[in-house]
């Protein structure tokens, strides 16, 4: 076996976002020797870029607001494909979690009482997100990051995990690299959390870093783990368009929570025309009455500026292909005209920064252009709600790598709320499934020294394929094939493709050495991607209906059928992938009951 | 399209600039160009990113000799036709290319005493007005970039003042503890001796760079120096607390 160097801990935790600090903090916390591993430098990670809030039922704003609210907003945002008992739990807990924040440091935006100010946004019946202007996400990962630090949890920064390792049919530990010397590394744990985040980096058009290749998506699988509604890919409604370097930034809901409108390119407030049923009885359906409702909650209806994000994404879609898009193919997003300067550079300092700095746009003066860009993963690994566990021995879940919680399509500002109340979960799960165990499972050195082989593969051989080609190419293929708007021949397509890029990517050749070389991090990452591509689009060719962030126009209405399934796709030990249709769990009737009015 | 000519700095201590013509698109920045240079002429050119919107703090490296992130550089700063020239930062030591090892940052953030919250009304709320947060919320902007403690000349110049300098990013870090309108940990635990606080003579460099825009001499060293003297050199205190044994 290669020369590993190794460690042992009782957790093992991989991804140093909310879910994956929250998880280390409960778990070292309890008692157990702790270990967090990322690819970027903490504090790097995606929820950095988080910046309209935390949704949380904290009623600071609307008495009238409580879990069951938020609860019955999340199940109708994730078009009731939501794991019940998950919604339920993040709705309960997400106000102490908040509370919890504070007490380490978060300075949210206050009340005039002194207390936690929250802000509207898509989906949510009430003003319910507790924020910092619009830079939530930072306030949140640096609170987690010192609390962490304070505890003294192992850190291995920019290192990247490849494999998770298995005794049999539990988890043993994983093996990974060091990125800036390439020097191997293998963790003996007895627990492990994924807290990895998404996938965007699959689609062309994205919000994502780069470090959003789907590896723990991917590493699950491997590792034989059930993955749930991968069909489901959040489009958010509003990133930018121009210019061509910044496509896909994001642009915060919170421009509409604050009263900024969408518009097309004759200046029509578009929204109207696109309220679906099941959104009808609680939506403005004139101008004068959304705008009314920023300021009057009991006789005026929200503004269709602010319907869950897949109805926004798709309403923006349809404008941009009927001809009615701005320039540079979005639509306005004009909260120029609406908000006085000042208190558009109070609310959402970092967006007038962005635009300025980035596109060259006062966002004070001018409408921005906005249009979809490839968001968040709502399909993951299937965990039990209450502890994170997959159906793999000793393997947890939190945050985006995860699905269910979220059903068919998030609301805005339930996924930081997501990493802290799952995260927490997932360490207290792991440390208790660690504190039962007498020793750490056994190691297979087979399967580290597999690891070691495929990673130097690049280096070898005669291939000339580059792997910054090959990204490009899938991404491409998916944004055109598997991206808002889906058929059955298209997503064939797409599988032809990815089965084409991956022949293509078992000749991929790097330059250079292992210190530090983007071009191999790259050609690793991108064995996970087309893993992860290949369970999306087989999910999606499964789901033959539309539904929140799944939308065909070969089927393009709901299905009663499909409303009561759940998509699992699993990969086996030979690479070869079944998916299957699988009963949603059950609600029971006192919840059901919060529906009927529907 | 137009074609930007950069000298970057490649490999380790022992490197040396290489020079690239790379084409852009309007409205590039400076990251973007050095994307587009890796994936077509030096897959392994060693660059470390993450948002891409200056929101991360991860991309700092020198551009033509001002630290800065390469993000938010855009390519309409720089007068076509002339050379570019991307280093990393100076500070710290080079891993490879752009990429430098910033742990004593992370060796500093350890240091940092932790925030001890007074307890939460009965209802479970803690009030603070957000007059009384303001500072802190300027103070929580910042993104780790490092490039104020890339700038600072007590270490940038001075290798060996490492050891007992926390540098701005920490001192920001520190007042916005000592800000805090709930915090009980005293001042000997925020601003005692530790810290370096001594050595920086307020030239402003910090302040200067920050991405972030943040006051970081005026509202966060000043007065941590302030409460510094007040706390530890005011002769009457000085006596006071020999008389009463406290302090």
């Amino acid at each position: 076996m290669a020369d590993f160097e190794t460690h042992e801990f009782d957790v093992l935790v991989i991804g140093a976002g909310g879910a994956g600090l929250r998880a280390a903090i409960e778990s070292a916390v309890l008692g157990q020797r702790t270990a967090i591993v990322c690819k970027s430098l903490l504090g790097k990670a995606h929820t950095v870029m988080a910046e309209g809030g935390i949704a949380a039922a904290l009623s600071n704003v609307y008495s009238e607001d409580n879990w069951r609210v938020h609860f019955r907003d999340t199940m109708r945002g994730g078009k009731m494909l939501n794991n019940w008992r998950m919604a339920q739990l993040h709705a309960q807990e997400a106000p102490d979690r908040v509370r919890e924040l504070e007490e380490w440091g978060a300075l949210f935006d206050r009340t005039e009482d002194g207390r936690i100010l929250q802000r509207d946004f898509g989906g949510h019946r009430y003003a319910r997100l507790a924020h910092v202007g619009d830079r939530t996400g930072l306030e949140m990962i640096r609170t987690l990051q010192q609390r962490l630090v304070a505890l003294g949890v192992d850190v291995f920064q920019e290192l990247t995990v490849t494999r998770l390792l298995t005794d049999g049919d539990r988890i043993a530990g994983a093996v990974g690299y060091w990125r800036d010397s390439g020097r191997l590394v293998l963790f003996r744990a007895k627990a492990v959390v994924l807290a990895t985040g998404g996938l965007g980096k699959i689609w062309a058009i994205t919000s994502n870093s780069w470090e959003g290749t789907g590896d723990g998506h991917a590493l699950a699988m491997y590792a034989g783990a059930d993955m749930i509604d991968m069909e489901f890919v959040q489009f958010h409604p509003t990133g930018m368009v121009w210019p061509p370097s910044v496509r896909g930034i994001l642009v915060t809901e919170g421009v509409r929570g604050d009263g900024g409108t969408l518009r097309n390119q004759s200046g029509e407030r578009f929204m109207f025309r696109y309220i679906p049923p099941m959104f009808a009885a609680e939506t403005a359906d004139s101008e004068e009455e959304a705008d009314r409702w920023y300021d009057d909650r009991q006789h005026a209806r929200r503004t269709p500026d602010l319907l869950p994000r897949d109805e926004v994404a798709r309403a923006i879609n349809a404008e941009v292909r009927a001809g009615r898009g701005s320039p540079h193919g979005g639509v306005f997003l004009d909260i120029a005209s609406r908000r006085p300067a000042e208190y558009i550079k109070r609310r959402l300092p970092s967006m007038y920064h962005q635009f300025k700095e980035l596109a060259g746009v006062d966002i004070t003066r001018e409408p921005m252009e906005v249009g979809p860009t490839c968001h968040y993963a709502m399909g993951g690994m299937r965990v039990d709600a209450e502890t994170g566990a997959s159906n793999v021995a000793g393997l947890y879940g939190a945050g985006e790598v995860t699905g269910g919680m979220h059903g068919s399509n998030r609301l805005g500002g339930n996924s930081l709320s997501d990493l802290v109340v799952f995260g927490r979960r997932a360490g207290m799960g792991a440390a208790q499934h660690a504190a039962g165990l007498q020793a750490v499972p056994a190691l297979d050195s087979s399967q580290a020294s597999a690891c070691d082989e495929s990673m130097e593969a690049p280096f070898r051989g005669d291939g000339k394929e580059n792997p910054y080609t090959l990204h490009r190419e899938l991404q491409d293929l998916m944004q055109v094939n598997v991206g808002i708007i889906r058929t059955d021949s298209d997503m064939r397509a797409a599988l032809a493709g990815i089965a084409g890029l991956r022949e293509r990517a078992t000749r991929v050749k790097v330059e250079g050495g292992a210190a530090y070389n983007p071009g191999w991090h790259l050609a690793i990452d991108l064995g996970h991607m087309l893993t992860v591509a290949e369970a999306a689009t087989r999910s999606a060719l499964e789901r033959k209906e539309s539904r929140g962030g799944h939308t065909r126009d070969d089927f393009p209405n709901a299905s009663g059928e499909f409303a009561k399934v759940n998509v699992v796709v699993r990969r086996a030990a030979d690479g070869a992938f079944s998916v299957s249709q699988e009963s949603l769990p059950a609600m029971p009737a006192e919840l059901q009951r919060l529906f009927e009015e529907d | 399209m137009p074609t930007a000519h950069l000298r970057v700095w490649r490999g380790t201590d022992d490197g040396e600039y290489v020079e690239y013509e790379v084409e852009y698109d309007e409205g590039m920045v400076v990251l973007d160009v050095v994307h587009r240079l890796q994936a077509t002429q030096t897959p392994d050119l060693a660059v470390r990113w993450n948002c891409k919107a200056g929101k991360c703090g991860s991309c700092s490296a020198e551009i033509n000799g001002k630290p800065r992130l390469q993000c938010m550089q855009r390519m309409e700063l720089y007068p076509e036709g002339e050379t570019i020239t991307l280093a990393p930062l100076k500070t710290f030591p080079i891993i490879r290319d752009l990429v430098t090892n910033v742990a004593w940052n992370y060796d500093q953030a350890r240091a940092m005493p932790e925030l001890r919250l007074r307890p939460a009304d009965a209802d479970g709320n803690r009030r603070m007005a957000q007059i009384d947060i303001d500072r802190g919320q300027e103070f929580h902007k910042c993104i780790e970039c490092y490039i104020c403690q890339d700038v600072c000349h007590v270490i940038r110049d001075h290798p060996e003042n490492m050891a007992g300098f926390a540098g701005p990013r920490f001192f920001v870090q520190l007042a916005s503890i000592a800000m805090h309108p709930l915090d009980t940990n005293t001042r000997r635990a925020t601003v005692d001796h530790g810290f370096g606080l001594d050595y920086c003579n307020i030239t402003k460099c910090c302040t200067d760079v920050c991405p972030e825009g943040i006051h970081i001499t005026d509202n966060a060293i000043i007065p941590l120096k302030e409460r510094r003297v007040d706390e530890f050199h005011d002769p009457l205190r000085i006596i006071a607390r020999k008389l009463t044994g406290r302090g």
